[in-house]
């Protein structure tokens, strides 16, 4: 760490700064580009979603999926794959999955209903001999299945429907709307970027799905929370000048913060085991890409298009921000103590 | 802000001690806390991806209970008309419902209130709805229709789930396994959960035998080959062994000797002259008569001993049975022996069970998960602590304090509902230590704002907080409202996921709005500063 001198002559500690004092970005001018973008990059994960389709885990689709670990060591696929191929059992993968050791089998739904999906399984393990060790066996049958995705996705509107409520509640409705379509296209792009990575959707996508929207709209409404702020106290200001402030003065805190919700998920993501491998890789997407770009790209200029501050000069470029003091000063309230 | 009474500063640090002293009982062993007072042993519960352990769901086959609710109504309609000498044509079952036909018009106003007499009240005599069990109708034609109600196939399905949930529960006892859950889930679910199990096969079996046992006599009058080419006699039917004994069929009489719910007892052990292992069973008095009667009428001659559709073992009775004891032998190994013998001790299910999902996880991956789990976490703070040591120095410090508590007030927390702690869980934990830290950055941020519009430390402090917590509050709530729906939504460990993010915003929450400020302000008695260090 680095000492400074300060005026009263002492040492001090210097800290890390990463963002620097009054930043003065112009982010709305950005809408321009980032609009545009986000509407593309969105029709992409659109298209994404209906050409290249989810990989759905068994919890959605139904069927089997095994965890084994041979005992030997070192895991011949090639003898496991012939092992299996006699069983006819249609439609099976095989990945290695962590250690040299580690085989992850995945078999497909079994035509016959629920006991037909515990055979497989008594085949598989008969097939595989004693030289394995089963670390996780997970059967879904057809019904779960389709009730699983039903509830997922059921929990994913409720979720949303719940918290534009709320923010509607909190502030005024462009804002509940406005947060809310920043981040549905934040689920959207992640949906897209789970299709591209072929991540296997299941009830864990679903639950680091939710947790993106749940913290892309915290960092959201931090940026609300001060317009809402900005807007009360400057009355003449220009919408997109106040935008650009309200932005600028948060931009310190939601960098800190992503950098440690980051180094969190880094850890979670290089030591968590690859049982959460999937569940934190589509979160440091979501939360730590997309979450942030959205916040201060998409969610703060909707406003403007929502007709939040109407009336007030469109951005008249170039005059600067009152500083924050001139008014503070007269309206400086006598602090409890 | 930045005054406390002393009794807030007392209640605060009362609350956060007590919360945080919950988590006491996981840092000392089971063997220890089980002789601890009651209200001081509550702890977290590892998930079954945590120790290992087996997930069942399974579902009471609706359709069977609906058959044989049928089959029961058929003869029961039989019965009626016979009693009353009526006379009757097409008697069948038909959709939900059986028709019948009265062979004299007459009759027809005769038999639909003797029909009528048979609906009972669902759901008892008390607490009933005032629904009938059954709707009597007169389709036209001389046809009468008594067709089963909605209401009452549910309370049947309702009942055969509870049934099967006690028989269940002592199955699973029997195997003496620890702390199994056992509940019902939906309508016709049951939920079974065993952890540190390692063969899920043998839980199964055990928990999803139907174990329907009867005794009947072998019918010699065709043999098995001319039986299945169609000739086979009408009180006889064609029930195929077991796979041991070469999965040959057997040509078996319909009606039964004796039944499993005639046993009292039941315990594997060894036969004294070939050393096989075996059941031993007795029957009740009841049975022990029926078994009596059956077996002298019939020495001499094969009988069979089913279980669930197939012929264990069929000796020939040598002599007659009276004693009401005798042993089942079908080359079972020990553990075969023992698990029919819980079997058959528990009784029957009264509905078969279809297994709809299982999840099994063997001990070594949970192990295995908690280590990582634990690297994670460890590596996660660290980098999180050294982060906010870096940035905001003394304050940092503080803010490190109030994570550090957070994290054992969840544990607190956990242990005080009982909760599960799943990898995920885990992940959430992990998750909250980066989140936790945001509600200092809000503080922090607008404090340092302050300062640079120009306020005195002390004020500048005042304002931070004042304005910080407002938005603490407002980003809060929304993750809170995702974590809520995860938890109606999810199950297993995605629930765990949702419980610890929930508990940590919660936490979050308190410690921003009470703990960081009280150090802070405490700092500020002590200090007095003139410059606020972030």
């Amino acid at each position: 760490m680095i000492f400074y001198t300060d005026q009263a002559g002492r040492r001090r500690i210097r800290l890390l700064r990463i963002v620097p004092d009054d930043t003065k970005f112009d982010f709305m001018r950005f809408r321009r580009i980032s609009f545009p973008l986000s509407a593309l990059m969105s029709i992409v994960a659109i298209v994404l979603y209906f050409t290249h389709g989810l990989n759905f885990g068994i919890d959605f689709r139904g069927g089997t999926l095994m965890e084994i670990q041979v005992k030997s060591g070192q895991a011949d696929l090639a003898k496991i794959r012939t092992a299996l191929a006699g069983l006819e059992l249609g439609e099976f993968q095989l990945q290695q999955f962590g250690g040299p050791a580690d085989v992850l089998v995945r078999v497909a739904q079994q035509p016959g209903g629920e006991a037909a999906q515990r055979q497989a399984v008594q085949k598989i393990q008969a097939a595989l001999g004693e030289g394995v060790e089963y670390r996780r066996v997970e059967v879904v049958g057809p019904r779960v299945s389709g009730e699983l995705l039903s509830y997922g996705m059921l929990g994913l509107i409720f979720a949303i429907v719940g918290i534009l409520i709320y923010l509607w509640f909190r502030f005024e409705w462009q804002f509940a709307l406005g947060a809310m379509i920043a981040n549905v296209h934040d689920l959207v792009l992640t949906i897209g970027f789970m299709s591209i990575a072929q991540i296997d959707f299941d009830l864990t996508s679903i639950a680091a799905l939710l947790t993106i929207l749940g913290y892309s709209l915290n960092d959201t409404v931090v940026i609300y929370d001060r317009i809402r702020e900005m807007l009360r106290r400057y009355k003449r200001l220009p919408m997109a000048d106040l935008l650009n402030a309200s932005v600028n003065s948060t931009l310190s805190r939601s960098i800190i913060t992503h950098v440690t919700v980051t180094l969190a998920l880094l850890a979670l993501l290089l030591f968590g085991g690859t049982a959460i491998h999937s569940f934190t890789a589509t979160m440091m997407f979501g939360v730590v890409l997309v979450g942030t770009y959205t916040s201060i790209f998409i969610a703060a200029p909707m406003l403007i298009y929502l007709g939040v501050g109407f009336g007030r000069a469109e951005a008249a470029a170039g005059e600067a921000v009152e500083p924050i003091e001139a008014v503070e000063s007269a309206a400086r309230a006598p602090a409890r103590r | 802000m930045l005054y406390f009474s002393r009794w807030k500063v007392v209640s605060i640090l009362l609350t956060v001690a007590i919360v945080c002293a919950f988590a006491i009982p996981n840092f000392f062993p089971q063997q220890m806390v089980q002789r601890w007072p009651q209200w001081a042993q509550r702890h977290v519960v590892l998930g079954l991806d945590l120790q290992g352990g087996s997930h069942l769901l399974m579902e009471v086959d609706s359709g069977a209970v609906r058959k044989e609710m049928l089959e029961t109504l058929r003869d029961d309609v039989r019965r009626v008309l016979r009693e009353s000498r009526i006379g009757y044509t097409g008697l069948a079952i038909r959709g939900n419902g059986v028709e019948v036909r009265p062979r004299e018009s007459a009759d027809l106003q005769q038999v639909l209130s003797k029909l009528r007499g048979l609906a009972q009240p669902v759901g008892g005599l008390l607490g009933g709805t005032g629904q009938r069990s059954l709707d009597v109708s007169e389709l036209g034609n001389g046809i009468i229709r008594t067709e089963l109600t909605e209401p009452a196939i549910n309370e049947r399905i309702r009942h055969a789930v509870d049934q099967s949930i006690q028989i269940i529960e002592r199955r699973v006892n029997e195997l003496g396994l620890v702390e199994p859950l056992i509940q019902r889930q939906g309508a016709d679910r049951i939920l079974v959960q065993v952890p540190g199990l390692g063969d899920p096969q043998r839980l199964i079996d055990l928990v999803g035998k139907t174990a329907k046992l009867t005794f009947r006599l072998v019918d010699t009058s065709v043999s098995p080959d001319q039986a299945e080419q169609g000739r086979l006699p009408l009180d006889a039917e064609l029930v195929k062994g077991s796979q041991k004994e070469g999965g040959h069929p057997y040509v078996l009489e319909k009606r039964i000797m004796v039944s499993g719910e005639d046993l009292t007892d039941a315990q594997p052990g060894f036969d004294q002259r070939t050393g096989e292992p075996i059941v031993t069973f007795r029957f009740n008095s009841r049975g022990a008569q029926l078994f009596a009667r059956a077996t002298q009428e019939n020495v001499g001659r094969p009988f069979a001993i089913v279980l669930d559709n197939e012929v264990i073992s069929a000796p020939v009775i040598r002599e007659p049975i009276i004693g009401g004891s005798g042993q089942i032998s079908g080359n079972f190994t020990v553990e075969q022996a023992t698990d029919l013998a819980i079997l058959l001790r528990a009784g029957a299910l009264p509905a078969p069970l279809t297994v709809v999902e299982q999840r099994t996880v063997g001990p070594g991956l949970g192990q295995d998960s908690i280590e990582k789990g634990k690297r994670a976490s460890y590596v996660g703070s660290a980098l999180v602590i050294l982060f906010m040591l870096v940035t905001y120095g003394l304050f940092g410090v503080f803010a490190n304090i109030a994570v550090a508590v957070n994290v054992a007030m969840i544990f607190g927390i956990l242990s005080l509902l009982n909760a599960t702690l799943t990898l995920p869980g885990i992940a959430g934990i992990v998750l909250t230590v980066g989140i936790a830290v945001d509600s200092n950055v809000l503080i922090y941020e607008r404090i340092r704002e302050e300062v640079r519009a120009g306020r005195s430390p002390i004020n500048a402090l005042d304002a931070g907080f004042s304005r910080a917590l407002a938005t603490i509050l407002d980003s809060n709530i929304t993750t809170f409202i995702a974590a809520a729906v995860l938890f109606f939504v999810g199950t297993g460990p995605v629930r765990g996921f949702a419980v610890t993010l929930g508990i940590g915003i919660v936490t979050t929450v308190f410690t921003a709005f009470t703990l960081t400020r009280l150090i802070v302000a405490m700092w500020v008695r002590w200090r007095r500063p003139q410059y606020v260090p972030i």
